[in-house]
Parts: C-alpha cells; sequence; structure tokens
C-alpha cells in the first residue's frame, strides 16, 4: 500500500474547479464577462453548480483516449476489408451524406460554441464543464470525418461538408439552427444546445444514424457512434444539470428559461424533420419508424422529465401537441419535397420499393395509404412516362426554421390543409411554416428579419447566378452528386462492383 | 419588447425589395395538389408584369406537370391573394392588381381535387 493516500474523485473535482479563480480587481467583474448579464438570468451563487460526472482532466485525457484507440482499431479493419461492400444498398450512403453535410458541421459549431461558454460564464464549475464539451464535440467531428472519408473514396456527395453547410439550401436547416443559438447569449446557447437538443431529443438523432447504420451493415459509423455516446450522455446529464442549476438560482429565470425551452424545442423539432425523412425513407433497412421513435423518446421520456420539472413550475413545450399529432405525418411530407428538388441536391433521392412502401403503410396505417401512397403514384406514374418530377420553381421556406413549407394544419384534423403563417414587420411580409415557428418570429422579428432564406439569396444573385447550374457549381455540387438514384454513379459503381448490369 | 442586446441590435431587412434587381417576390400554392412536391413555390417576376403573362408564362413551369392541369376550367377558378378573395385584373400588372413584395397567391380549382382524389 503507497503510504500517500490518493485523493477521491470528488476531492480532485473540487480542486480542479473551485478556488482557482480570483476576483478581478483592475476591471470590474461584468466587464471581464460582459456577456452573463443581458439576457437577464440571476446567478446568486455559482458554487451551486455541480457536475454530476465530475469529471477530472486526467480522467477524461484517459478515457478518450482508449476510446478512439478502438474506434481507430474498427475504422481500420473495416477500410482494409472493403467493409463498404457489405453495405445493404449504395442507396444507404444518402443517410451518411445527410449526416456527415448538416449534422458534422453543427458539433463544429457547438464546439465553438461551447468554448465560447467557457469563457464568458464567470462560474468555474461550469467553465470546465463547457470546456470539456467543447472538446467532446472537436473529438466527434474529427472522428466522423475520419470515418466517412473511407466512403468518400467510393461515393458521391461526402466531400466537402463545410463548403455544403454554409452554402446548400436545405443545410440552411441545421446552419440556421445552430447560428440561432450561437447569435444569442451564452445561457440560451446552453439551453438551446445542452437541454432542448441534446436532453430532450438527443436519442430521436442517435437511434436512427446509429441503430440504422446497424442495420444496413455500416460498422464503421456503429463504432463512432459508441465512442461517442458516452459523452453523449455526460452531455444530456449536463443539460438536465443546467436547467435545474438556473431554475433554483432564482424564481426569475423561470419565465426566461421557459421561454427558451418552447422556442428551442420546436427548433430541434423542424430540424429533426430531416432525420424523420432519413429514417423512414433513405435507410434500406429502418430499425423503427419517426412515428414509433416519437412515441418512445419524446412522449414517454420527456412526459416523465417534465412531471419532474413541475415543481420549479415550469410547463412541457409549448406545441408539444402539434409535434406528437406531426409524427404521423411529417417523414412522408419532408421526404417529399426532398425527392421532389433533389436535382439540386448532395445527395440522391427515389420512389420507395414495393417492399418500403408495405412497411411504410404498416408503420403508418392511419396515414401512408390514405395520403402519401397516391402521391408516390403519381410520382410513378410521371416517371413511367419519363417525366420523373422535380419541382419547377424554388419553393417557398420558412423565415424560421427554413424548411421549404411543406408542413398541414394535422393537430387540427386537416393534413391536406397547409399551416403556414404570414406575419407583417416594417411593412414586410414574412411567411412561417407553423403557429409555433410564427412565435418565434414575432417574438425576435428583428432577429430573424436578417435571415439568410436560400430561395430569396439565390434570386438575389448571390449563389453563384440564378440558372440551377450556376448554384450547384456555387455549392462544388459535382455532376450526378443529386437527383435520382436510379442510374446515378453511385447505382452504377455499386452494381459493377456487385457484377450486376447497371438498371437491373 | 425589443430585442436583449449586449448593445443597438443593427436593423437590416435582408429581402428588402431593392435587393431583387428590379423584380419582387411571389409565392404561388395550388390548393388540394400537395402533389407537387407540399411546398408553395416561390418565384421572382417584375412588378409590371402583366397578369395574363403570369398565368401563360410562370404558372405553367410550376404546375403544368400535373395531370389536372389541362383540365382547369379558368373561369371557375377561385383566387385568394394574401388571405384575402381576389379577382385578378388579368390585362393589369401585378402592382395594379395589388400584389405586393412577398404576397402569397392561392388559388383553388372547383371539381379537381388532386391525383385520383387523394388530394396530392
Amino acid at each position: 500500500m503507497s503510504a500517500k493516500k490518493r485523493l477521491n474523485m470528488r476531492k480532485r473535482y473540487e480542486l480542479l474547479t473551485r478556488g482557482l479563480a480570483w476576483e478581478p480587481t483592475y476591471q470590474p467583474k461584468e466587464k471581464v464577462f460582459p456577456l452573463e448579464q443581458f439576457e437577464g438570468i440571476k446567478i446568486v451563487n455559482w458554487d451551486k453548480w455541480e457536475d454530476p460526472f465530475r469529471l477530472t482532466t486526467d480522467a477524461y485525457w484517459k478515457y478518450q483516449a482508449e476510446k478512439d484507440k478502438k474506434l481507430y482499431a474498427v475504422m481500420d479493419s473495416f477500410a482494409q476489408n472493403d467493409g463498404f461492400m457489405n453495405l445493404t444498398d449504395a442507396s444507404y450512403i444518402n443517410a451518411l451524406k445527410i449526416f456527415i453535410q448538416g449534422v458534422s458541421p453543427i458539433e463544429y459549431q457547438a464546439h465553438r460554441g461551447f468554448a465560447h461558454l467557457a469563457r464568458n460564464l464567470s462560474g468555474e464549475g461550469a467553465q470546465i464543464a463547457c470546456q470539456m464539451q467543447s472538446i467532446d464535440e472537436l473529438r466527434h467531428i474529427q472522428t466522423q470525418i475520419h470515418t466517412v472519408s473511407n466512403y468518400n473514396k467510393y461515393f458521391t456527395g461526402l466531400h466537402e461538408p463545410f463548403h455544403m453547410f454554409d452554402r446548400v439550401w436545405y443545410l440552411s436547416v441545421p446552419k440556421s439552427f445552430i447560428e440561432d443559438g450561437r447569435t444569442a447569449g451564452p445561457f440560451e446557447f446552453i439551453v438551446s444546445i445542452s437541454f432542448a437538443f441534446e436532453y430532450l431529443l438527443t436519442n430521436l438523432l442517435f437511434v436512427p444514424f446509429m441503430s440504422g447504420a446497424a442495420h444496413n451493415g455500416d460498422m464503421s459509423t456503429v463504432t463512432f457512434g459508441f465512442s461517442a455516446q458516452s459523452d453523449e450522455s455526460r452531455h444530456m446529464t449536463l443539460g438536465l444539470g443546467i436547467i435545474k442549476f438556473l431554475l433554483e438560482q432564482h424564481e426569475d429565470n423561470v419565465p426566461i428559461v421557459q421561454g427558451w425551452i418552447d422556442k428551442h424545442f420546436w427548433r430541434s423539432y423542424r430540424l429533426l424533420s430531416l432525420v424523420s425523412a432519413m429514417q423512414d425513407y433513405m435507410l434500406v433497412e429502418s430499425p423503427m419508424s419517426w412515428k414509433e421513435a416519437w412515441k418512445i423518446y419524446f412522449e414517454e421520456n420527456a412526459g416523465a422529465l417534465f412531471k419532474d420539472l413541475a415543481r420549479y413550475g415550469i410547463k412541457m413545450p409549448k406545441y408539444h401537441e402539434v409535434a406528437t399529432a406531426e409524427a404521423d405525418h411529417l417523414s412522408h411530407q419532408v421526404y417529399g419535397i426532398l425527392y421532389a428538388a433533389s436535382h439540386a441536391a448532395g445527395f440522391q433521392t427515389q420512389i420507395p420499393t414495393k417492399k418500403k412502401m408495405d412497411w411504410l403503410s404498416e408503420k403508418y396505417p392511419d396515414t401512408f395509404d390514405k395520403y402519401y401512397r397516391p402521391r408516390w403514384e403519381l410520382w410513378r406514374e410521371m416517371e413511367e412516362k419519363g417525366e420523373r418530377f422535380f419541382i419547377g420553381a424554388l419553393p417557398l421556406d420558412c423565415q424560421v426554421c427554413q424548411v421549404p413549407m411543406v408542413f398541414t394544419d394535422v393537430v387540427n384534423g386537416n393534413p391536406m390543409e397547409p399551416s403556414y403563417q404570414v406575419s407583417e414587420y416594417k411593412g414586410d411580409k414574412y411567411h412561417t411554416c407553423s403557429e409555433a415557428c410564427q412565435d418565434i418570429f414575432e417574438h425576435e422579428p428583428e432577429k430573424y428579419s436578417q435571415a439568410l432564406i436560400p430561395p430569396q439569396q439565390i434570386y438575389q444573385g448571390n449563389c453563384g447566378g440564378e440558372a440551377i447550374p450556376d448554384v450547384l457549381d456555387w455549392y462544388h455540387f459535382t455532376d450526378g452528386i443529386g437527383g435520382e438514384y436510379k442510374g446515378s454513379i453511385d447505382e452504377t459503381n455499386w452494381k459493377k462492383w456487385h457484377g450486376e448490369s447497371a438498371g437491373s | 419588447m425589443a430585442i436583449n442586446s449586449i448593445g443597438d441590435y443593427p436593423e437590416k431587412i435582408t429581402d428588402a425589395l431593392d435587393k431583387f434587381n428590379g423584380n419582387q417576390l411571389l409565392a404561388l400554392d395550388w390548393d388540394d395538389h400537395r402533389g407537387l412536391g407540399g411546398a408553395p413555390s416561390l418565384v421572382a417576376l417584375p412588378p409590371g408584369m402583366l397578369f395574363s403573362s403570369v398565368l401563360s408564362d410562370v404558372m405553367p413551369g410550376l404546375f403544368a406537370a400535373h395531370p389536372d392541369w389541362s383540365s382547369i376550367d379558368w373561369k371557375t377558378v377561385k383566387w385568394v391573394l394574401d388571405g384575402q378573395v381576389f379577382e385578378p385584373n388579368v390585362d393589369a400588372s401585378l402592382e395594379d392588381n395589388g400584389i405586393e413584395h412577398k404576397s402569397f397567391i392561392r388559388f383553388k380549382t372547383p371539381g379537381l381535387d388532386g391525383f385520383n382524389g387523394s388530394l396530392n
């Protein structure tokens, strides 16, 4: 036995996160932390901040290094054994394209956002937690790029995700989501990302992508998912800790936090509408439907959570019942517009196979055959006439969530009636997809009237030109990257590699 | 209530009329025909364009892919401009029809209810 007693975890955490800061004397504290006041959040005692994991830096590096070692071993063996050949189908890669183009750049922005918070929150515990999360997010984006770089050798659409994220029309959905948080104050950012997105809804992102990868032979992405998952569960615990901390600090924080929960729940949910489309339509084999995932991970889990938060005076997010009602429709509506606009996208789409259509009928017995199967039959009729359907003009996007306005008035029993809204601000009209997005617009019209909405930017001539080929060049979309899957470069290569002839 | 901010919040209207090189934006949607992708279309047109040109030169590119398009009886079409019932004067310009920048026109075609009556 060593004579020198080792410190326990709690003690080490305390030494790391308490007593390191100092009271500034050359400048007033509010000038050193200039972003901590303006949102109206009152922090009485930062010492009440407690990181539930009490992770110290040495332990953190050790865990992460071990995880990376395992991950890179799997990735190497996957690459050396041509693991990509064992995927269910090349069309599965379209789901991965949505991930690397739309999700990975959010992780990078989250890295920057948490680094910013580590500097701008004055509590030492919060600084350490934000710093570690910042490093986590950077590790995620790196491991994602390394995982996907193997596929990039064989499939289209996986190159230059950061370039695409800043420019491409459908990627303005995730971009505007994360930038909404990043341009807010530090407390709104942390409620948006740590609570609304990571705590409430992260499983709805992880299940389709990671279980989806497992069901489709993509062991590389599965391993990355496992490697990130322990970080995500730490982030989720932090998300809940933050909410409770803010609510316990001062009762004046309650209505402010409720407003942010309402807003960022809805923003996150609309962002995940892209994931719903990918989950139900792009995965060749789907582990579960969007509707099933929503029921388990939102209705059941969040229901229990908000019961627990009721003692602080916090209610379920506004419009949660709209999101629940939409669960029967969301993926069909969003994949429909992706199908119809994929000639300008960095992935390919196709009419669901017969097997997929039957699966959709089974999973959506109340809606698919009645409302959405006819839509696919119409588009199949067009395709059979040699007129594969693509939209003839740019779609109208929501001023807030920036999704093309495909959503309908499901909650009032009118699933084929659009739910769009219009607001006036300083003499101009602003179109939103729903009452929830309209509320967000009308709360801060100064902010959302400045949004860069992709169709408007194209018509202003800011995206390489007004003709689609000019815009695609500006996106760095090479020929054949988007459009119809059947006959695409990816399908043609896939068949060649498997000894089948194209079109068979 | 003014936006919460650390200082003066810059005012900027990103999609003001003067940014569109002489055009104005117009959104169009055909009721009960979700099968055209499901989202309204957005076009940029000169304010002086005649409504008849919208009918003959713009709308077919947006809607003619639908099999119901050729069956439309234009005399019975019901128009809604920015939420108000609207009788377009086809010989007048967008401007003279009261169609503003970012206006939204919905139209209904009685008797036509989408592909196999599915509102698609």
